[in-house]
């Protein structure tokens, strides 16, 4: 059964014009004046896996155009008796779900669940793979203290293998001419993310990626995903480590953007953390707006 | 647990081509079956002893071979009906054409005594072709103490593996290509490095990282595999037999041994020189299976062994799962694909016909390469006084598989509804037609 329409997996299959009306469509949207897109709808968060920033948006998203939302998580339901992934849901198909927005620690899960659910279904992060409405909402950022994706330079510092939030990113700034830089070891910057997308470069050399760089994206190290990968945390801090003086190396307005959580005293200081170039918090606060726009669209509103 | 004994009619060939590469014939050929044995081949119509009064095939336009042998398969009994049984594999066995297949150890429980050897030989067990047991190599398939390998030949045990894990120790490696020397008892390796594999569910390639799945280094089949030719080289008459090869590095050390002599042999599964880790789409289980597909290189060092003769078998691994056990999240899937049915008209189509690569040399790797692997005395061939295991084909029938009419209990094959070239028309065991298609 191919995904039902409106679903969202990933963006590498999006096409670059639906995204920029996602864009224009999140523009308009404003969790403070509420519009009943959704009045009555019933939107099912399936989370297998931890989230606060990622479930608490989707959440607000959904309640402020109207809907009724109903969480699940592994601990204290079905799930944790052993239920599987798709009889888990045919269940919330058969309660009512109208979309099914799913958290998932296994890449692919929402594709499997797409195929064989005639829902919508939104990819909340799965496993390494892809982190859609984590992309756009940072897209979304970017366009805000950016104007544009044209000439624009993004380095990606940290953790890029273990980073569904990477991959997604990567594949949306390419599909607009982006240049992206990967910066990190051997071991989380491999070569073969080159492959990815158009316009992707690796390098070992925090000045190399920084060097008229517009946009900082930090990544957290996944130590929960690193699966007896060995890391030296303090070579790590001491090659990479984002700190006042290595952002000024970057364009004078670059500006930080980090998926969070974020780990102070590991990927960067307090003081980029909290300086006037940092839109980490603003990345939070327009992950609703965009969260919005994907569950509208999901509904055939936009 | 030949069937032969319970045949004493005779069965004529008639009209057919027949290829028997260990004959070295390659002709029209008629082929008479008396008493479970081959009595005559000889020309078209020179067939003297009794040929009036046997029951006759119509072999006309026809290739007529010796039974083909799979040398990997999982039939999941004991203790995994739910999969398969022992009397629907060895039903899609002979609609595929096998006459004999090799069943792996690692089964619930494992494979490890006399006990079930014995068992797996009943005749309750519904076998429609020959079935050969492959007995654990180490307790439990545990990798820490040998097996009793002489008893277990004794019993009927025609070589031992740990297969769905490797021997990984050094140590025990070692001492089961000896005792396996000493016994002329080959050892089959299921060649992975697991402490390089873990939580792995796919080729580590572009793809891998694309689909966010932590892949399986060539590295890590390649290195079990270095490792065993170099013990199989410098152990007498120690006998080594890879199943499952998939990589191009792997494969550079098998021809290693094998050119400095060594008795090494090994084995390639039909999906491996067919599909590509880029062929897998939308996270579909079907395509997990372990070995992975590999990259385009390694196929392509694949199929360049399979033309100039140094792969020694194709073999099926036929690995039958339940739906529930395959449409699930890919990582959490099983591993593992059907392949019985799909195996000659998949080397039809994309050996024969795709890569030019002679049927006499495709029909090597179904029959008399498999039974020089394991020693499978009076099979291979349909010499005078041989078992009396035949397989007839079509090799330009066209049709297309479906798996949900395959004898299989499962259907988990990447391979349903592709149009194929290549069809077992009889499936002959011990005289006796055990499939017609």
């Amino acid at each position: 059964m191919n995904p039902a329409r409106g679903s969202l997996l990933g963006i590498e299959h999006l096409e670059a014009a639906e995204i920029l009306r996602l864009l224009k469509f999140a523009r308009r949207m404003n969790p403070d004046k509420p519009r009943p897109l959704l009045k009555g709808k019933r939107v099912l968060l399936l989370f297998y896996e931890a989230s606060t920033r990622t479930r608490s948006s989707f959440e607000i998203a959904a309640k402020s155009m109207g809907a009724h939302t109903v969480l699940i998580q592994s601990a204290g339901s079905s799930i944790e008796k052993g239920e599987s992934l798709l009889d888990t849901g045919y269940t919330v198909r058969a309660v009512g779900a109208d979309i099914i927005v799913i958290r998932h620690p296994n890449a692919g899960a929402p594709y499997v669940m797409a195929q064989h659910i005639d829902v919508p279904v939104i990819n909340a992060g799965d496993g390494l793979h892809e982190h859609p409405s984590q992309a756009l909402l940072d897209a979304y950022t970017i366009l805000r203290n950016k104007k544009t994706f044209k000439g624009l330079q993004v380095a990606i510092v940290g953790d890029i293998f273990h980073s569904r939030v990477a991959r997604s990113a990567c594949h949306l700034l390419s599909k607009f001419g982006v240049k992206i830089i990967l910066c990190g070891p051997p071991e989380l910057a491999p070569d073969i993310a080159t492959t990815l997308a158009p316009g992707i470069r690796v390098t070992r050399h925090i000045e190399d990626a920084l060097h008229g760089t517009d946009v900082v994206m930090l990544l957290r190290v996944q130590k929960e995903r690193l699966s007896g990968l060995k890391i030296d945390l303090s070579e790590y801090i001491a090659r990479y480590q984002m700190n006042p003086a290595r952002l000024k190396m970057a364009k004078k307005d670059a500006i930080v953007m980090h998926p969070g959580p974020i780990i102070r005293g590991l990927e960067l200081t307090s003081e980029v953390a909290d300086g006037a170039q940092a839109r980490i918090l603003e990345e939070v606060h327009n992950g609703v707006p965009m969260r919005m726009a994907i569950l509208a669209r999901a509904m055939g509103k936009t | 647990m030949t069937s032969a004994e319970k045949n004493r009619g005779s069965l004529l060939i008639k009209g057919g081509h027949l290829i028997d590469p260990a004959a070295r014939i390659d002709a029209p050929m008629d082929v008479l079956l008396k008493d479970g044995r081959v009595a005559e081949v000889a020309p078209p119509n020179k067939i003297k002893g009794g040929a009036e009064k046997s029951d006759k095939f119509d072999a006309r336009g026809l290739i007529v071979t010796p039974g083909f042998i799979d040398l990997h398969v999982h039939l999941r009994e004991p203790g995994q009906a739910h999969k398969e049984t022992i009397a629907t594999g060895t039903a899609a066995a002979a609609a595929g054409g096998f006459t004999s297949v090799c069943t792996m150890p690692n089964t619930v429980p494992v494979v490890d005594s006399v006990e079930w050897i014995e068992w797996l030989r009943q005749p309750e067990r519904g076998a429609v072709v020959n079935v050969f047991a492959i007995a654990a190599a180490t307790r439990s398939s545990k990798g820490a103490t040998l097996t009793d390998f002489r008893a277990l030949q004794s019993a009927g045990a025609i070589a031992v593996t740990d297969d769905g894990k490797p021997i990984l120790e050094d140590a025990i490696m070692r001492e089961a290509l000896v005792l396996g020397g000493e016994l002329n008892f080959p050892v089959v390796q299921h060649a992975e490095d697991t402490r390089m594999t873990e939580n792995c569910s796919m080729h580590a390639g572009a793809r891998s990282f694309r689909l966010g799945l932590r892949g399986m280094t060539a590295a890590a089949e390649a290195s079990i595999v270095e490792r065993d030719v170099q013990l199989a080289m410098h152990i007498p008459n120690a006998r080594l037999h890879v199943a499952h090869l998939s990589t191009a590095d792997a494969l550079k050390s098998v021809r290693r041994g094998k050119r400095a002599k060594a008795r090494v042999t090994f084995e390639v599964t039909p999906h491996h020189f067919t599909l590509t880790d880029e062929d897998m789409r939308d996270y579909d289980s079907n395509y997990k299976m372990n070995p992975p597909l590999r990259s385009a290189s390694d196929l392509e060092a694949i199929l360049v062994a399979l033309a100039d003769g140094t792969v020694d078998a194709i073999a099926t691994d036929h690995a039958p799962h339940a739906a529930h056990e395959k449409e699930m999240e890919f990582e959490r899937a099983a591993f593992g694909i059907t392949g019985l049915e799909t195996a000659l008209a998949l080397s039809i189509t994309r050996l024969h016909r795709g890569k030019r690569i002679p049927l006499a040399r495709v029909v090597e790797l179904f029959t008399a390469g498999p039974a020089r692997c394991f020693d499978l005395r009076g099979r291979g061939s349909l010499v005078r006084g041989s078992i009396a295991d035949v397989t007839v084909f079509d090799p330009k029938k066209k049709w297309t598989f479906d798996a949900a009419k395959s004898h299989s209990k499962s259907k988990n094959t990447p391979f349903d509804g592709w149009q194929l070239t290549g069809k077992v028309v009889a499936t002959i065991v011990g005289g006796k037609i055990v499939y017609s298609g």
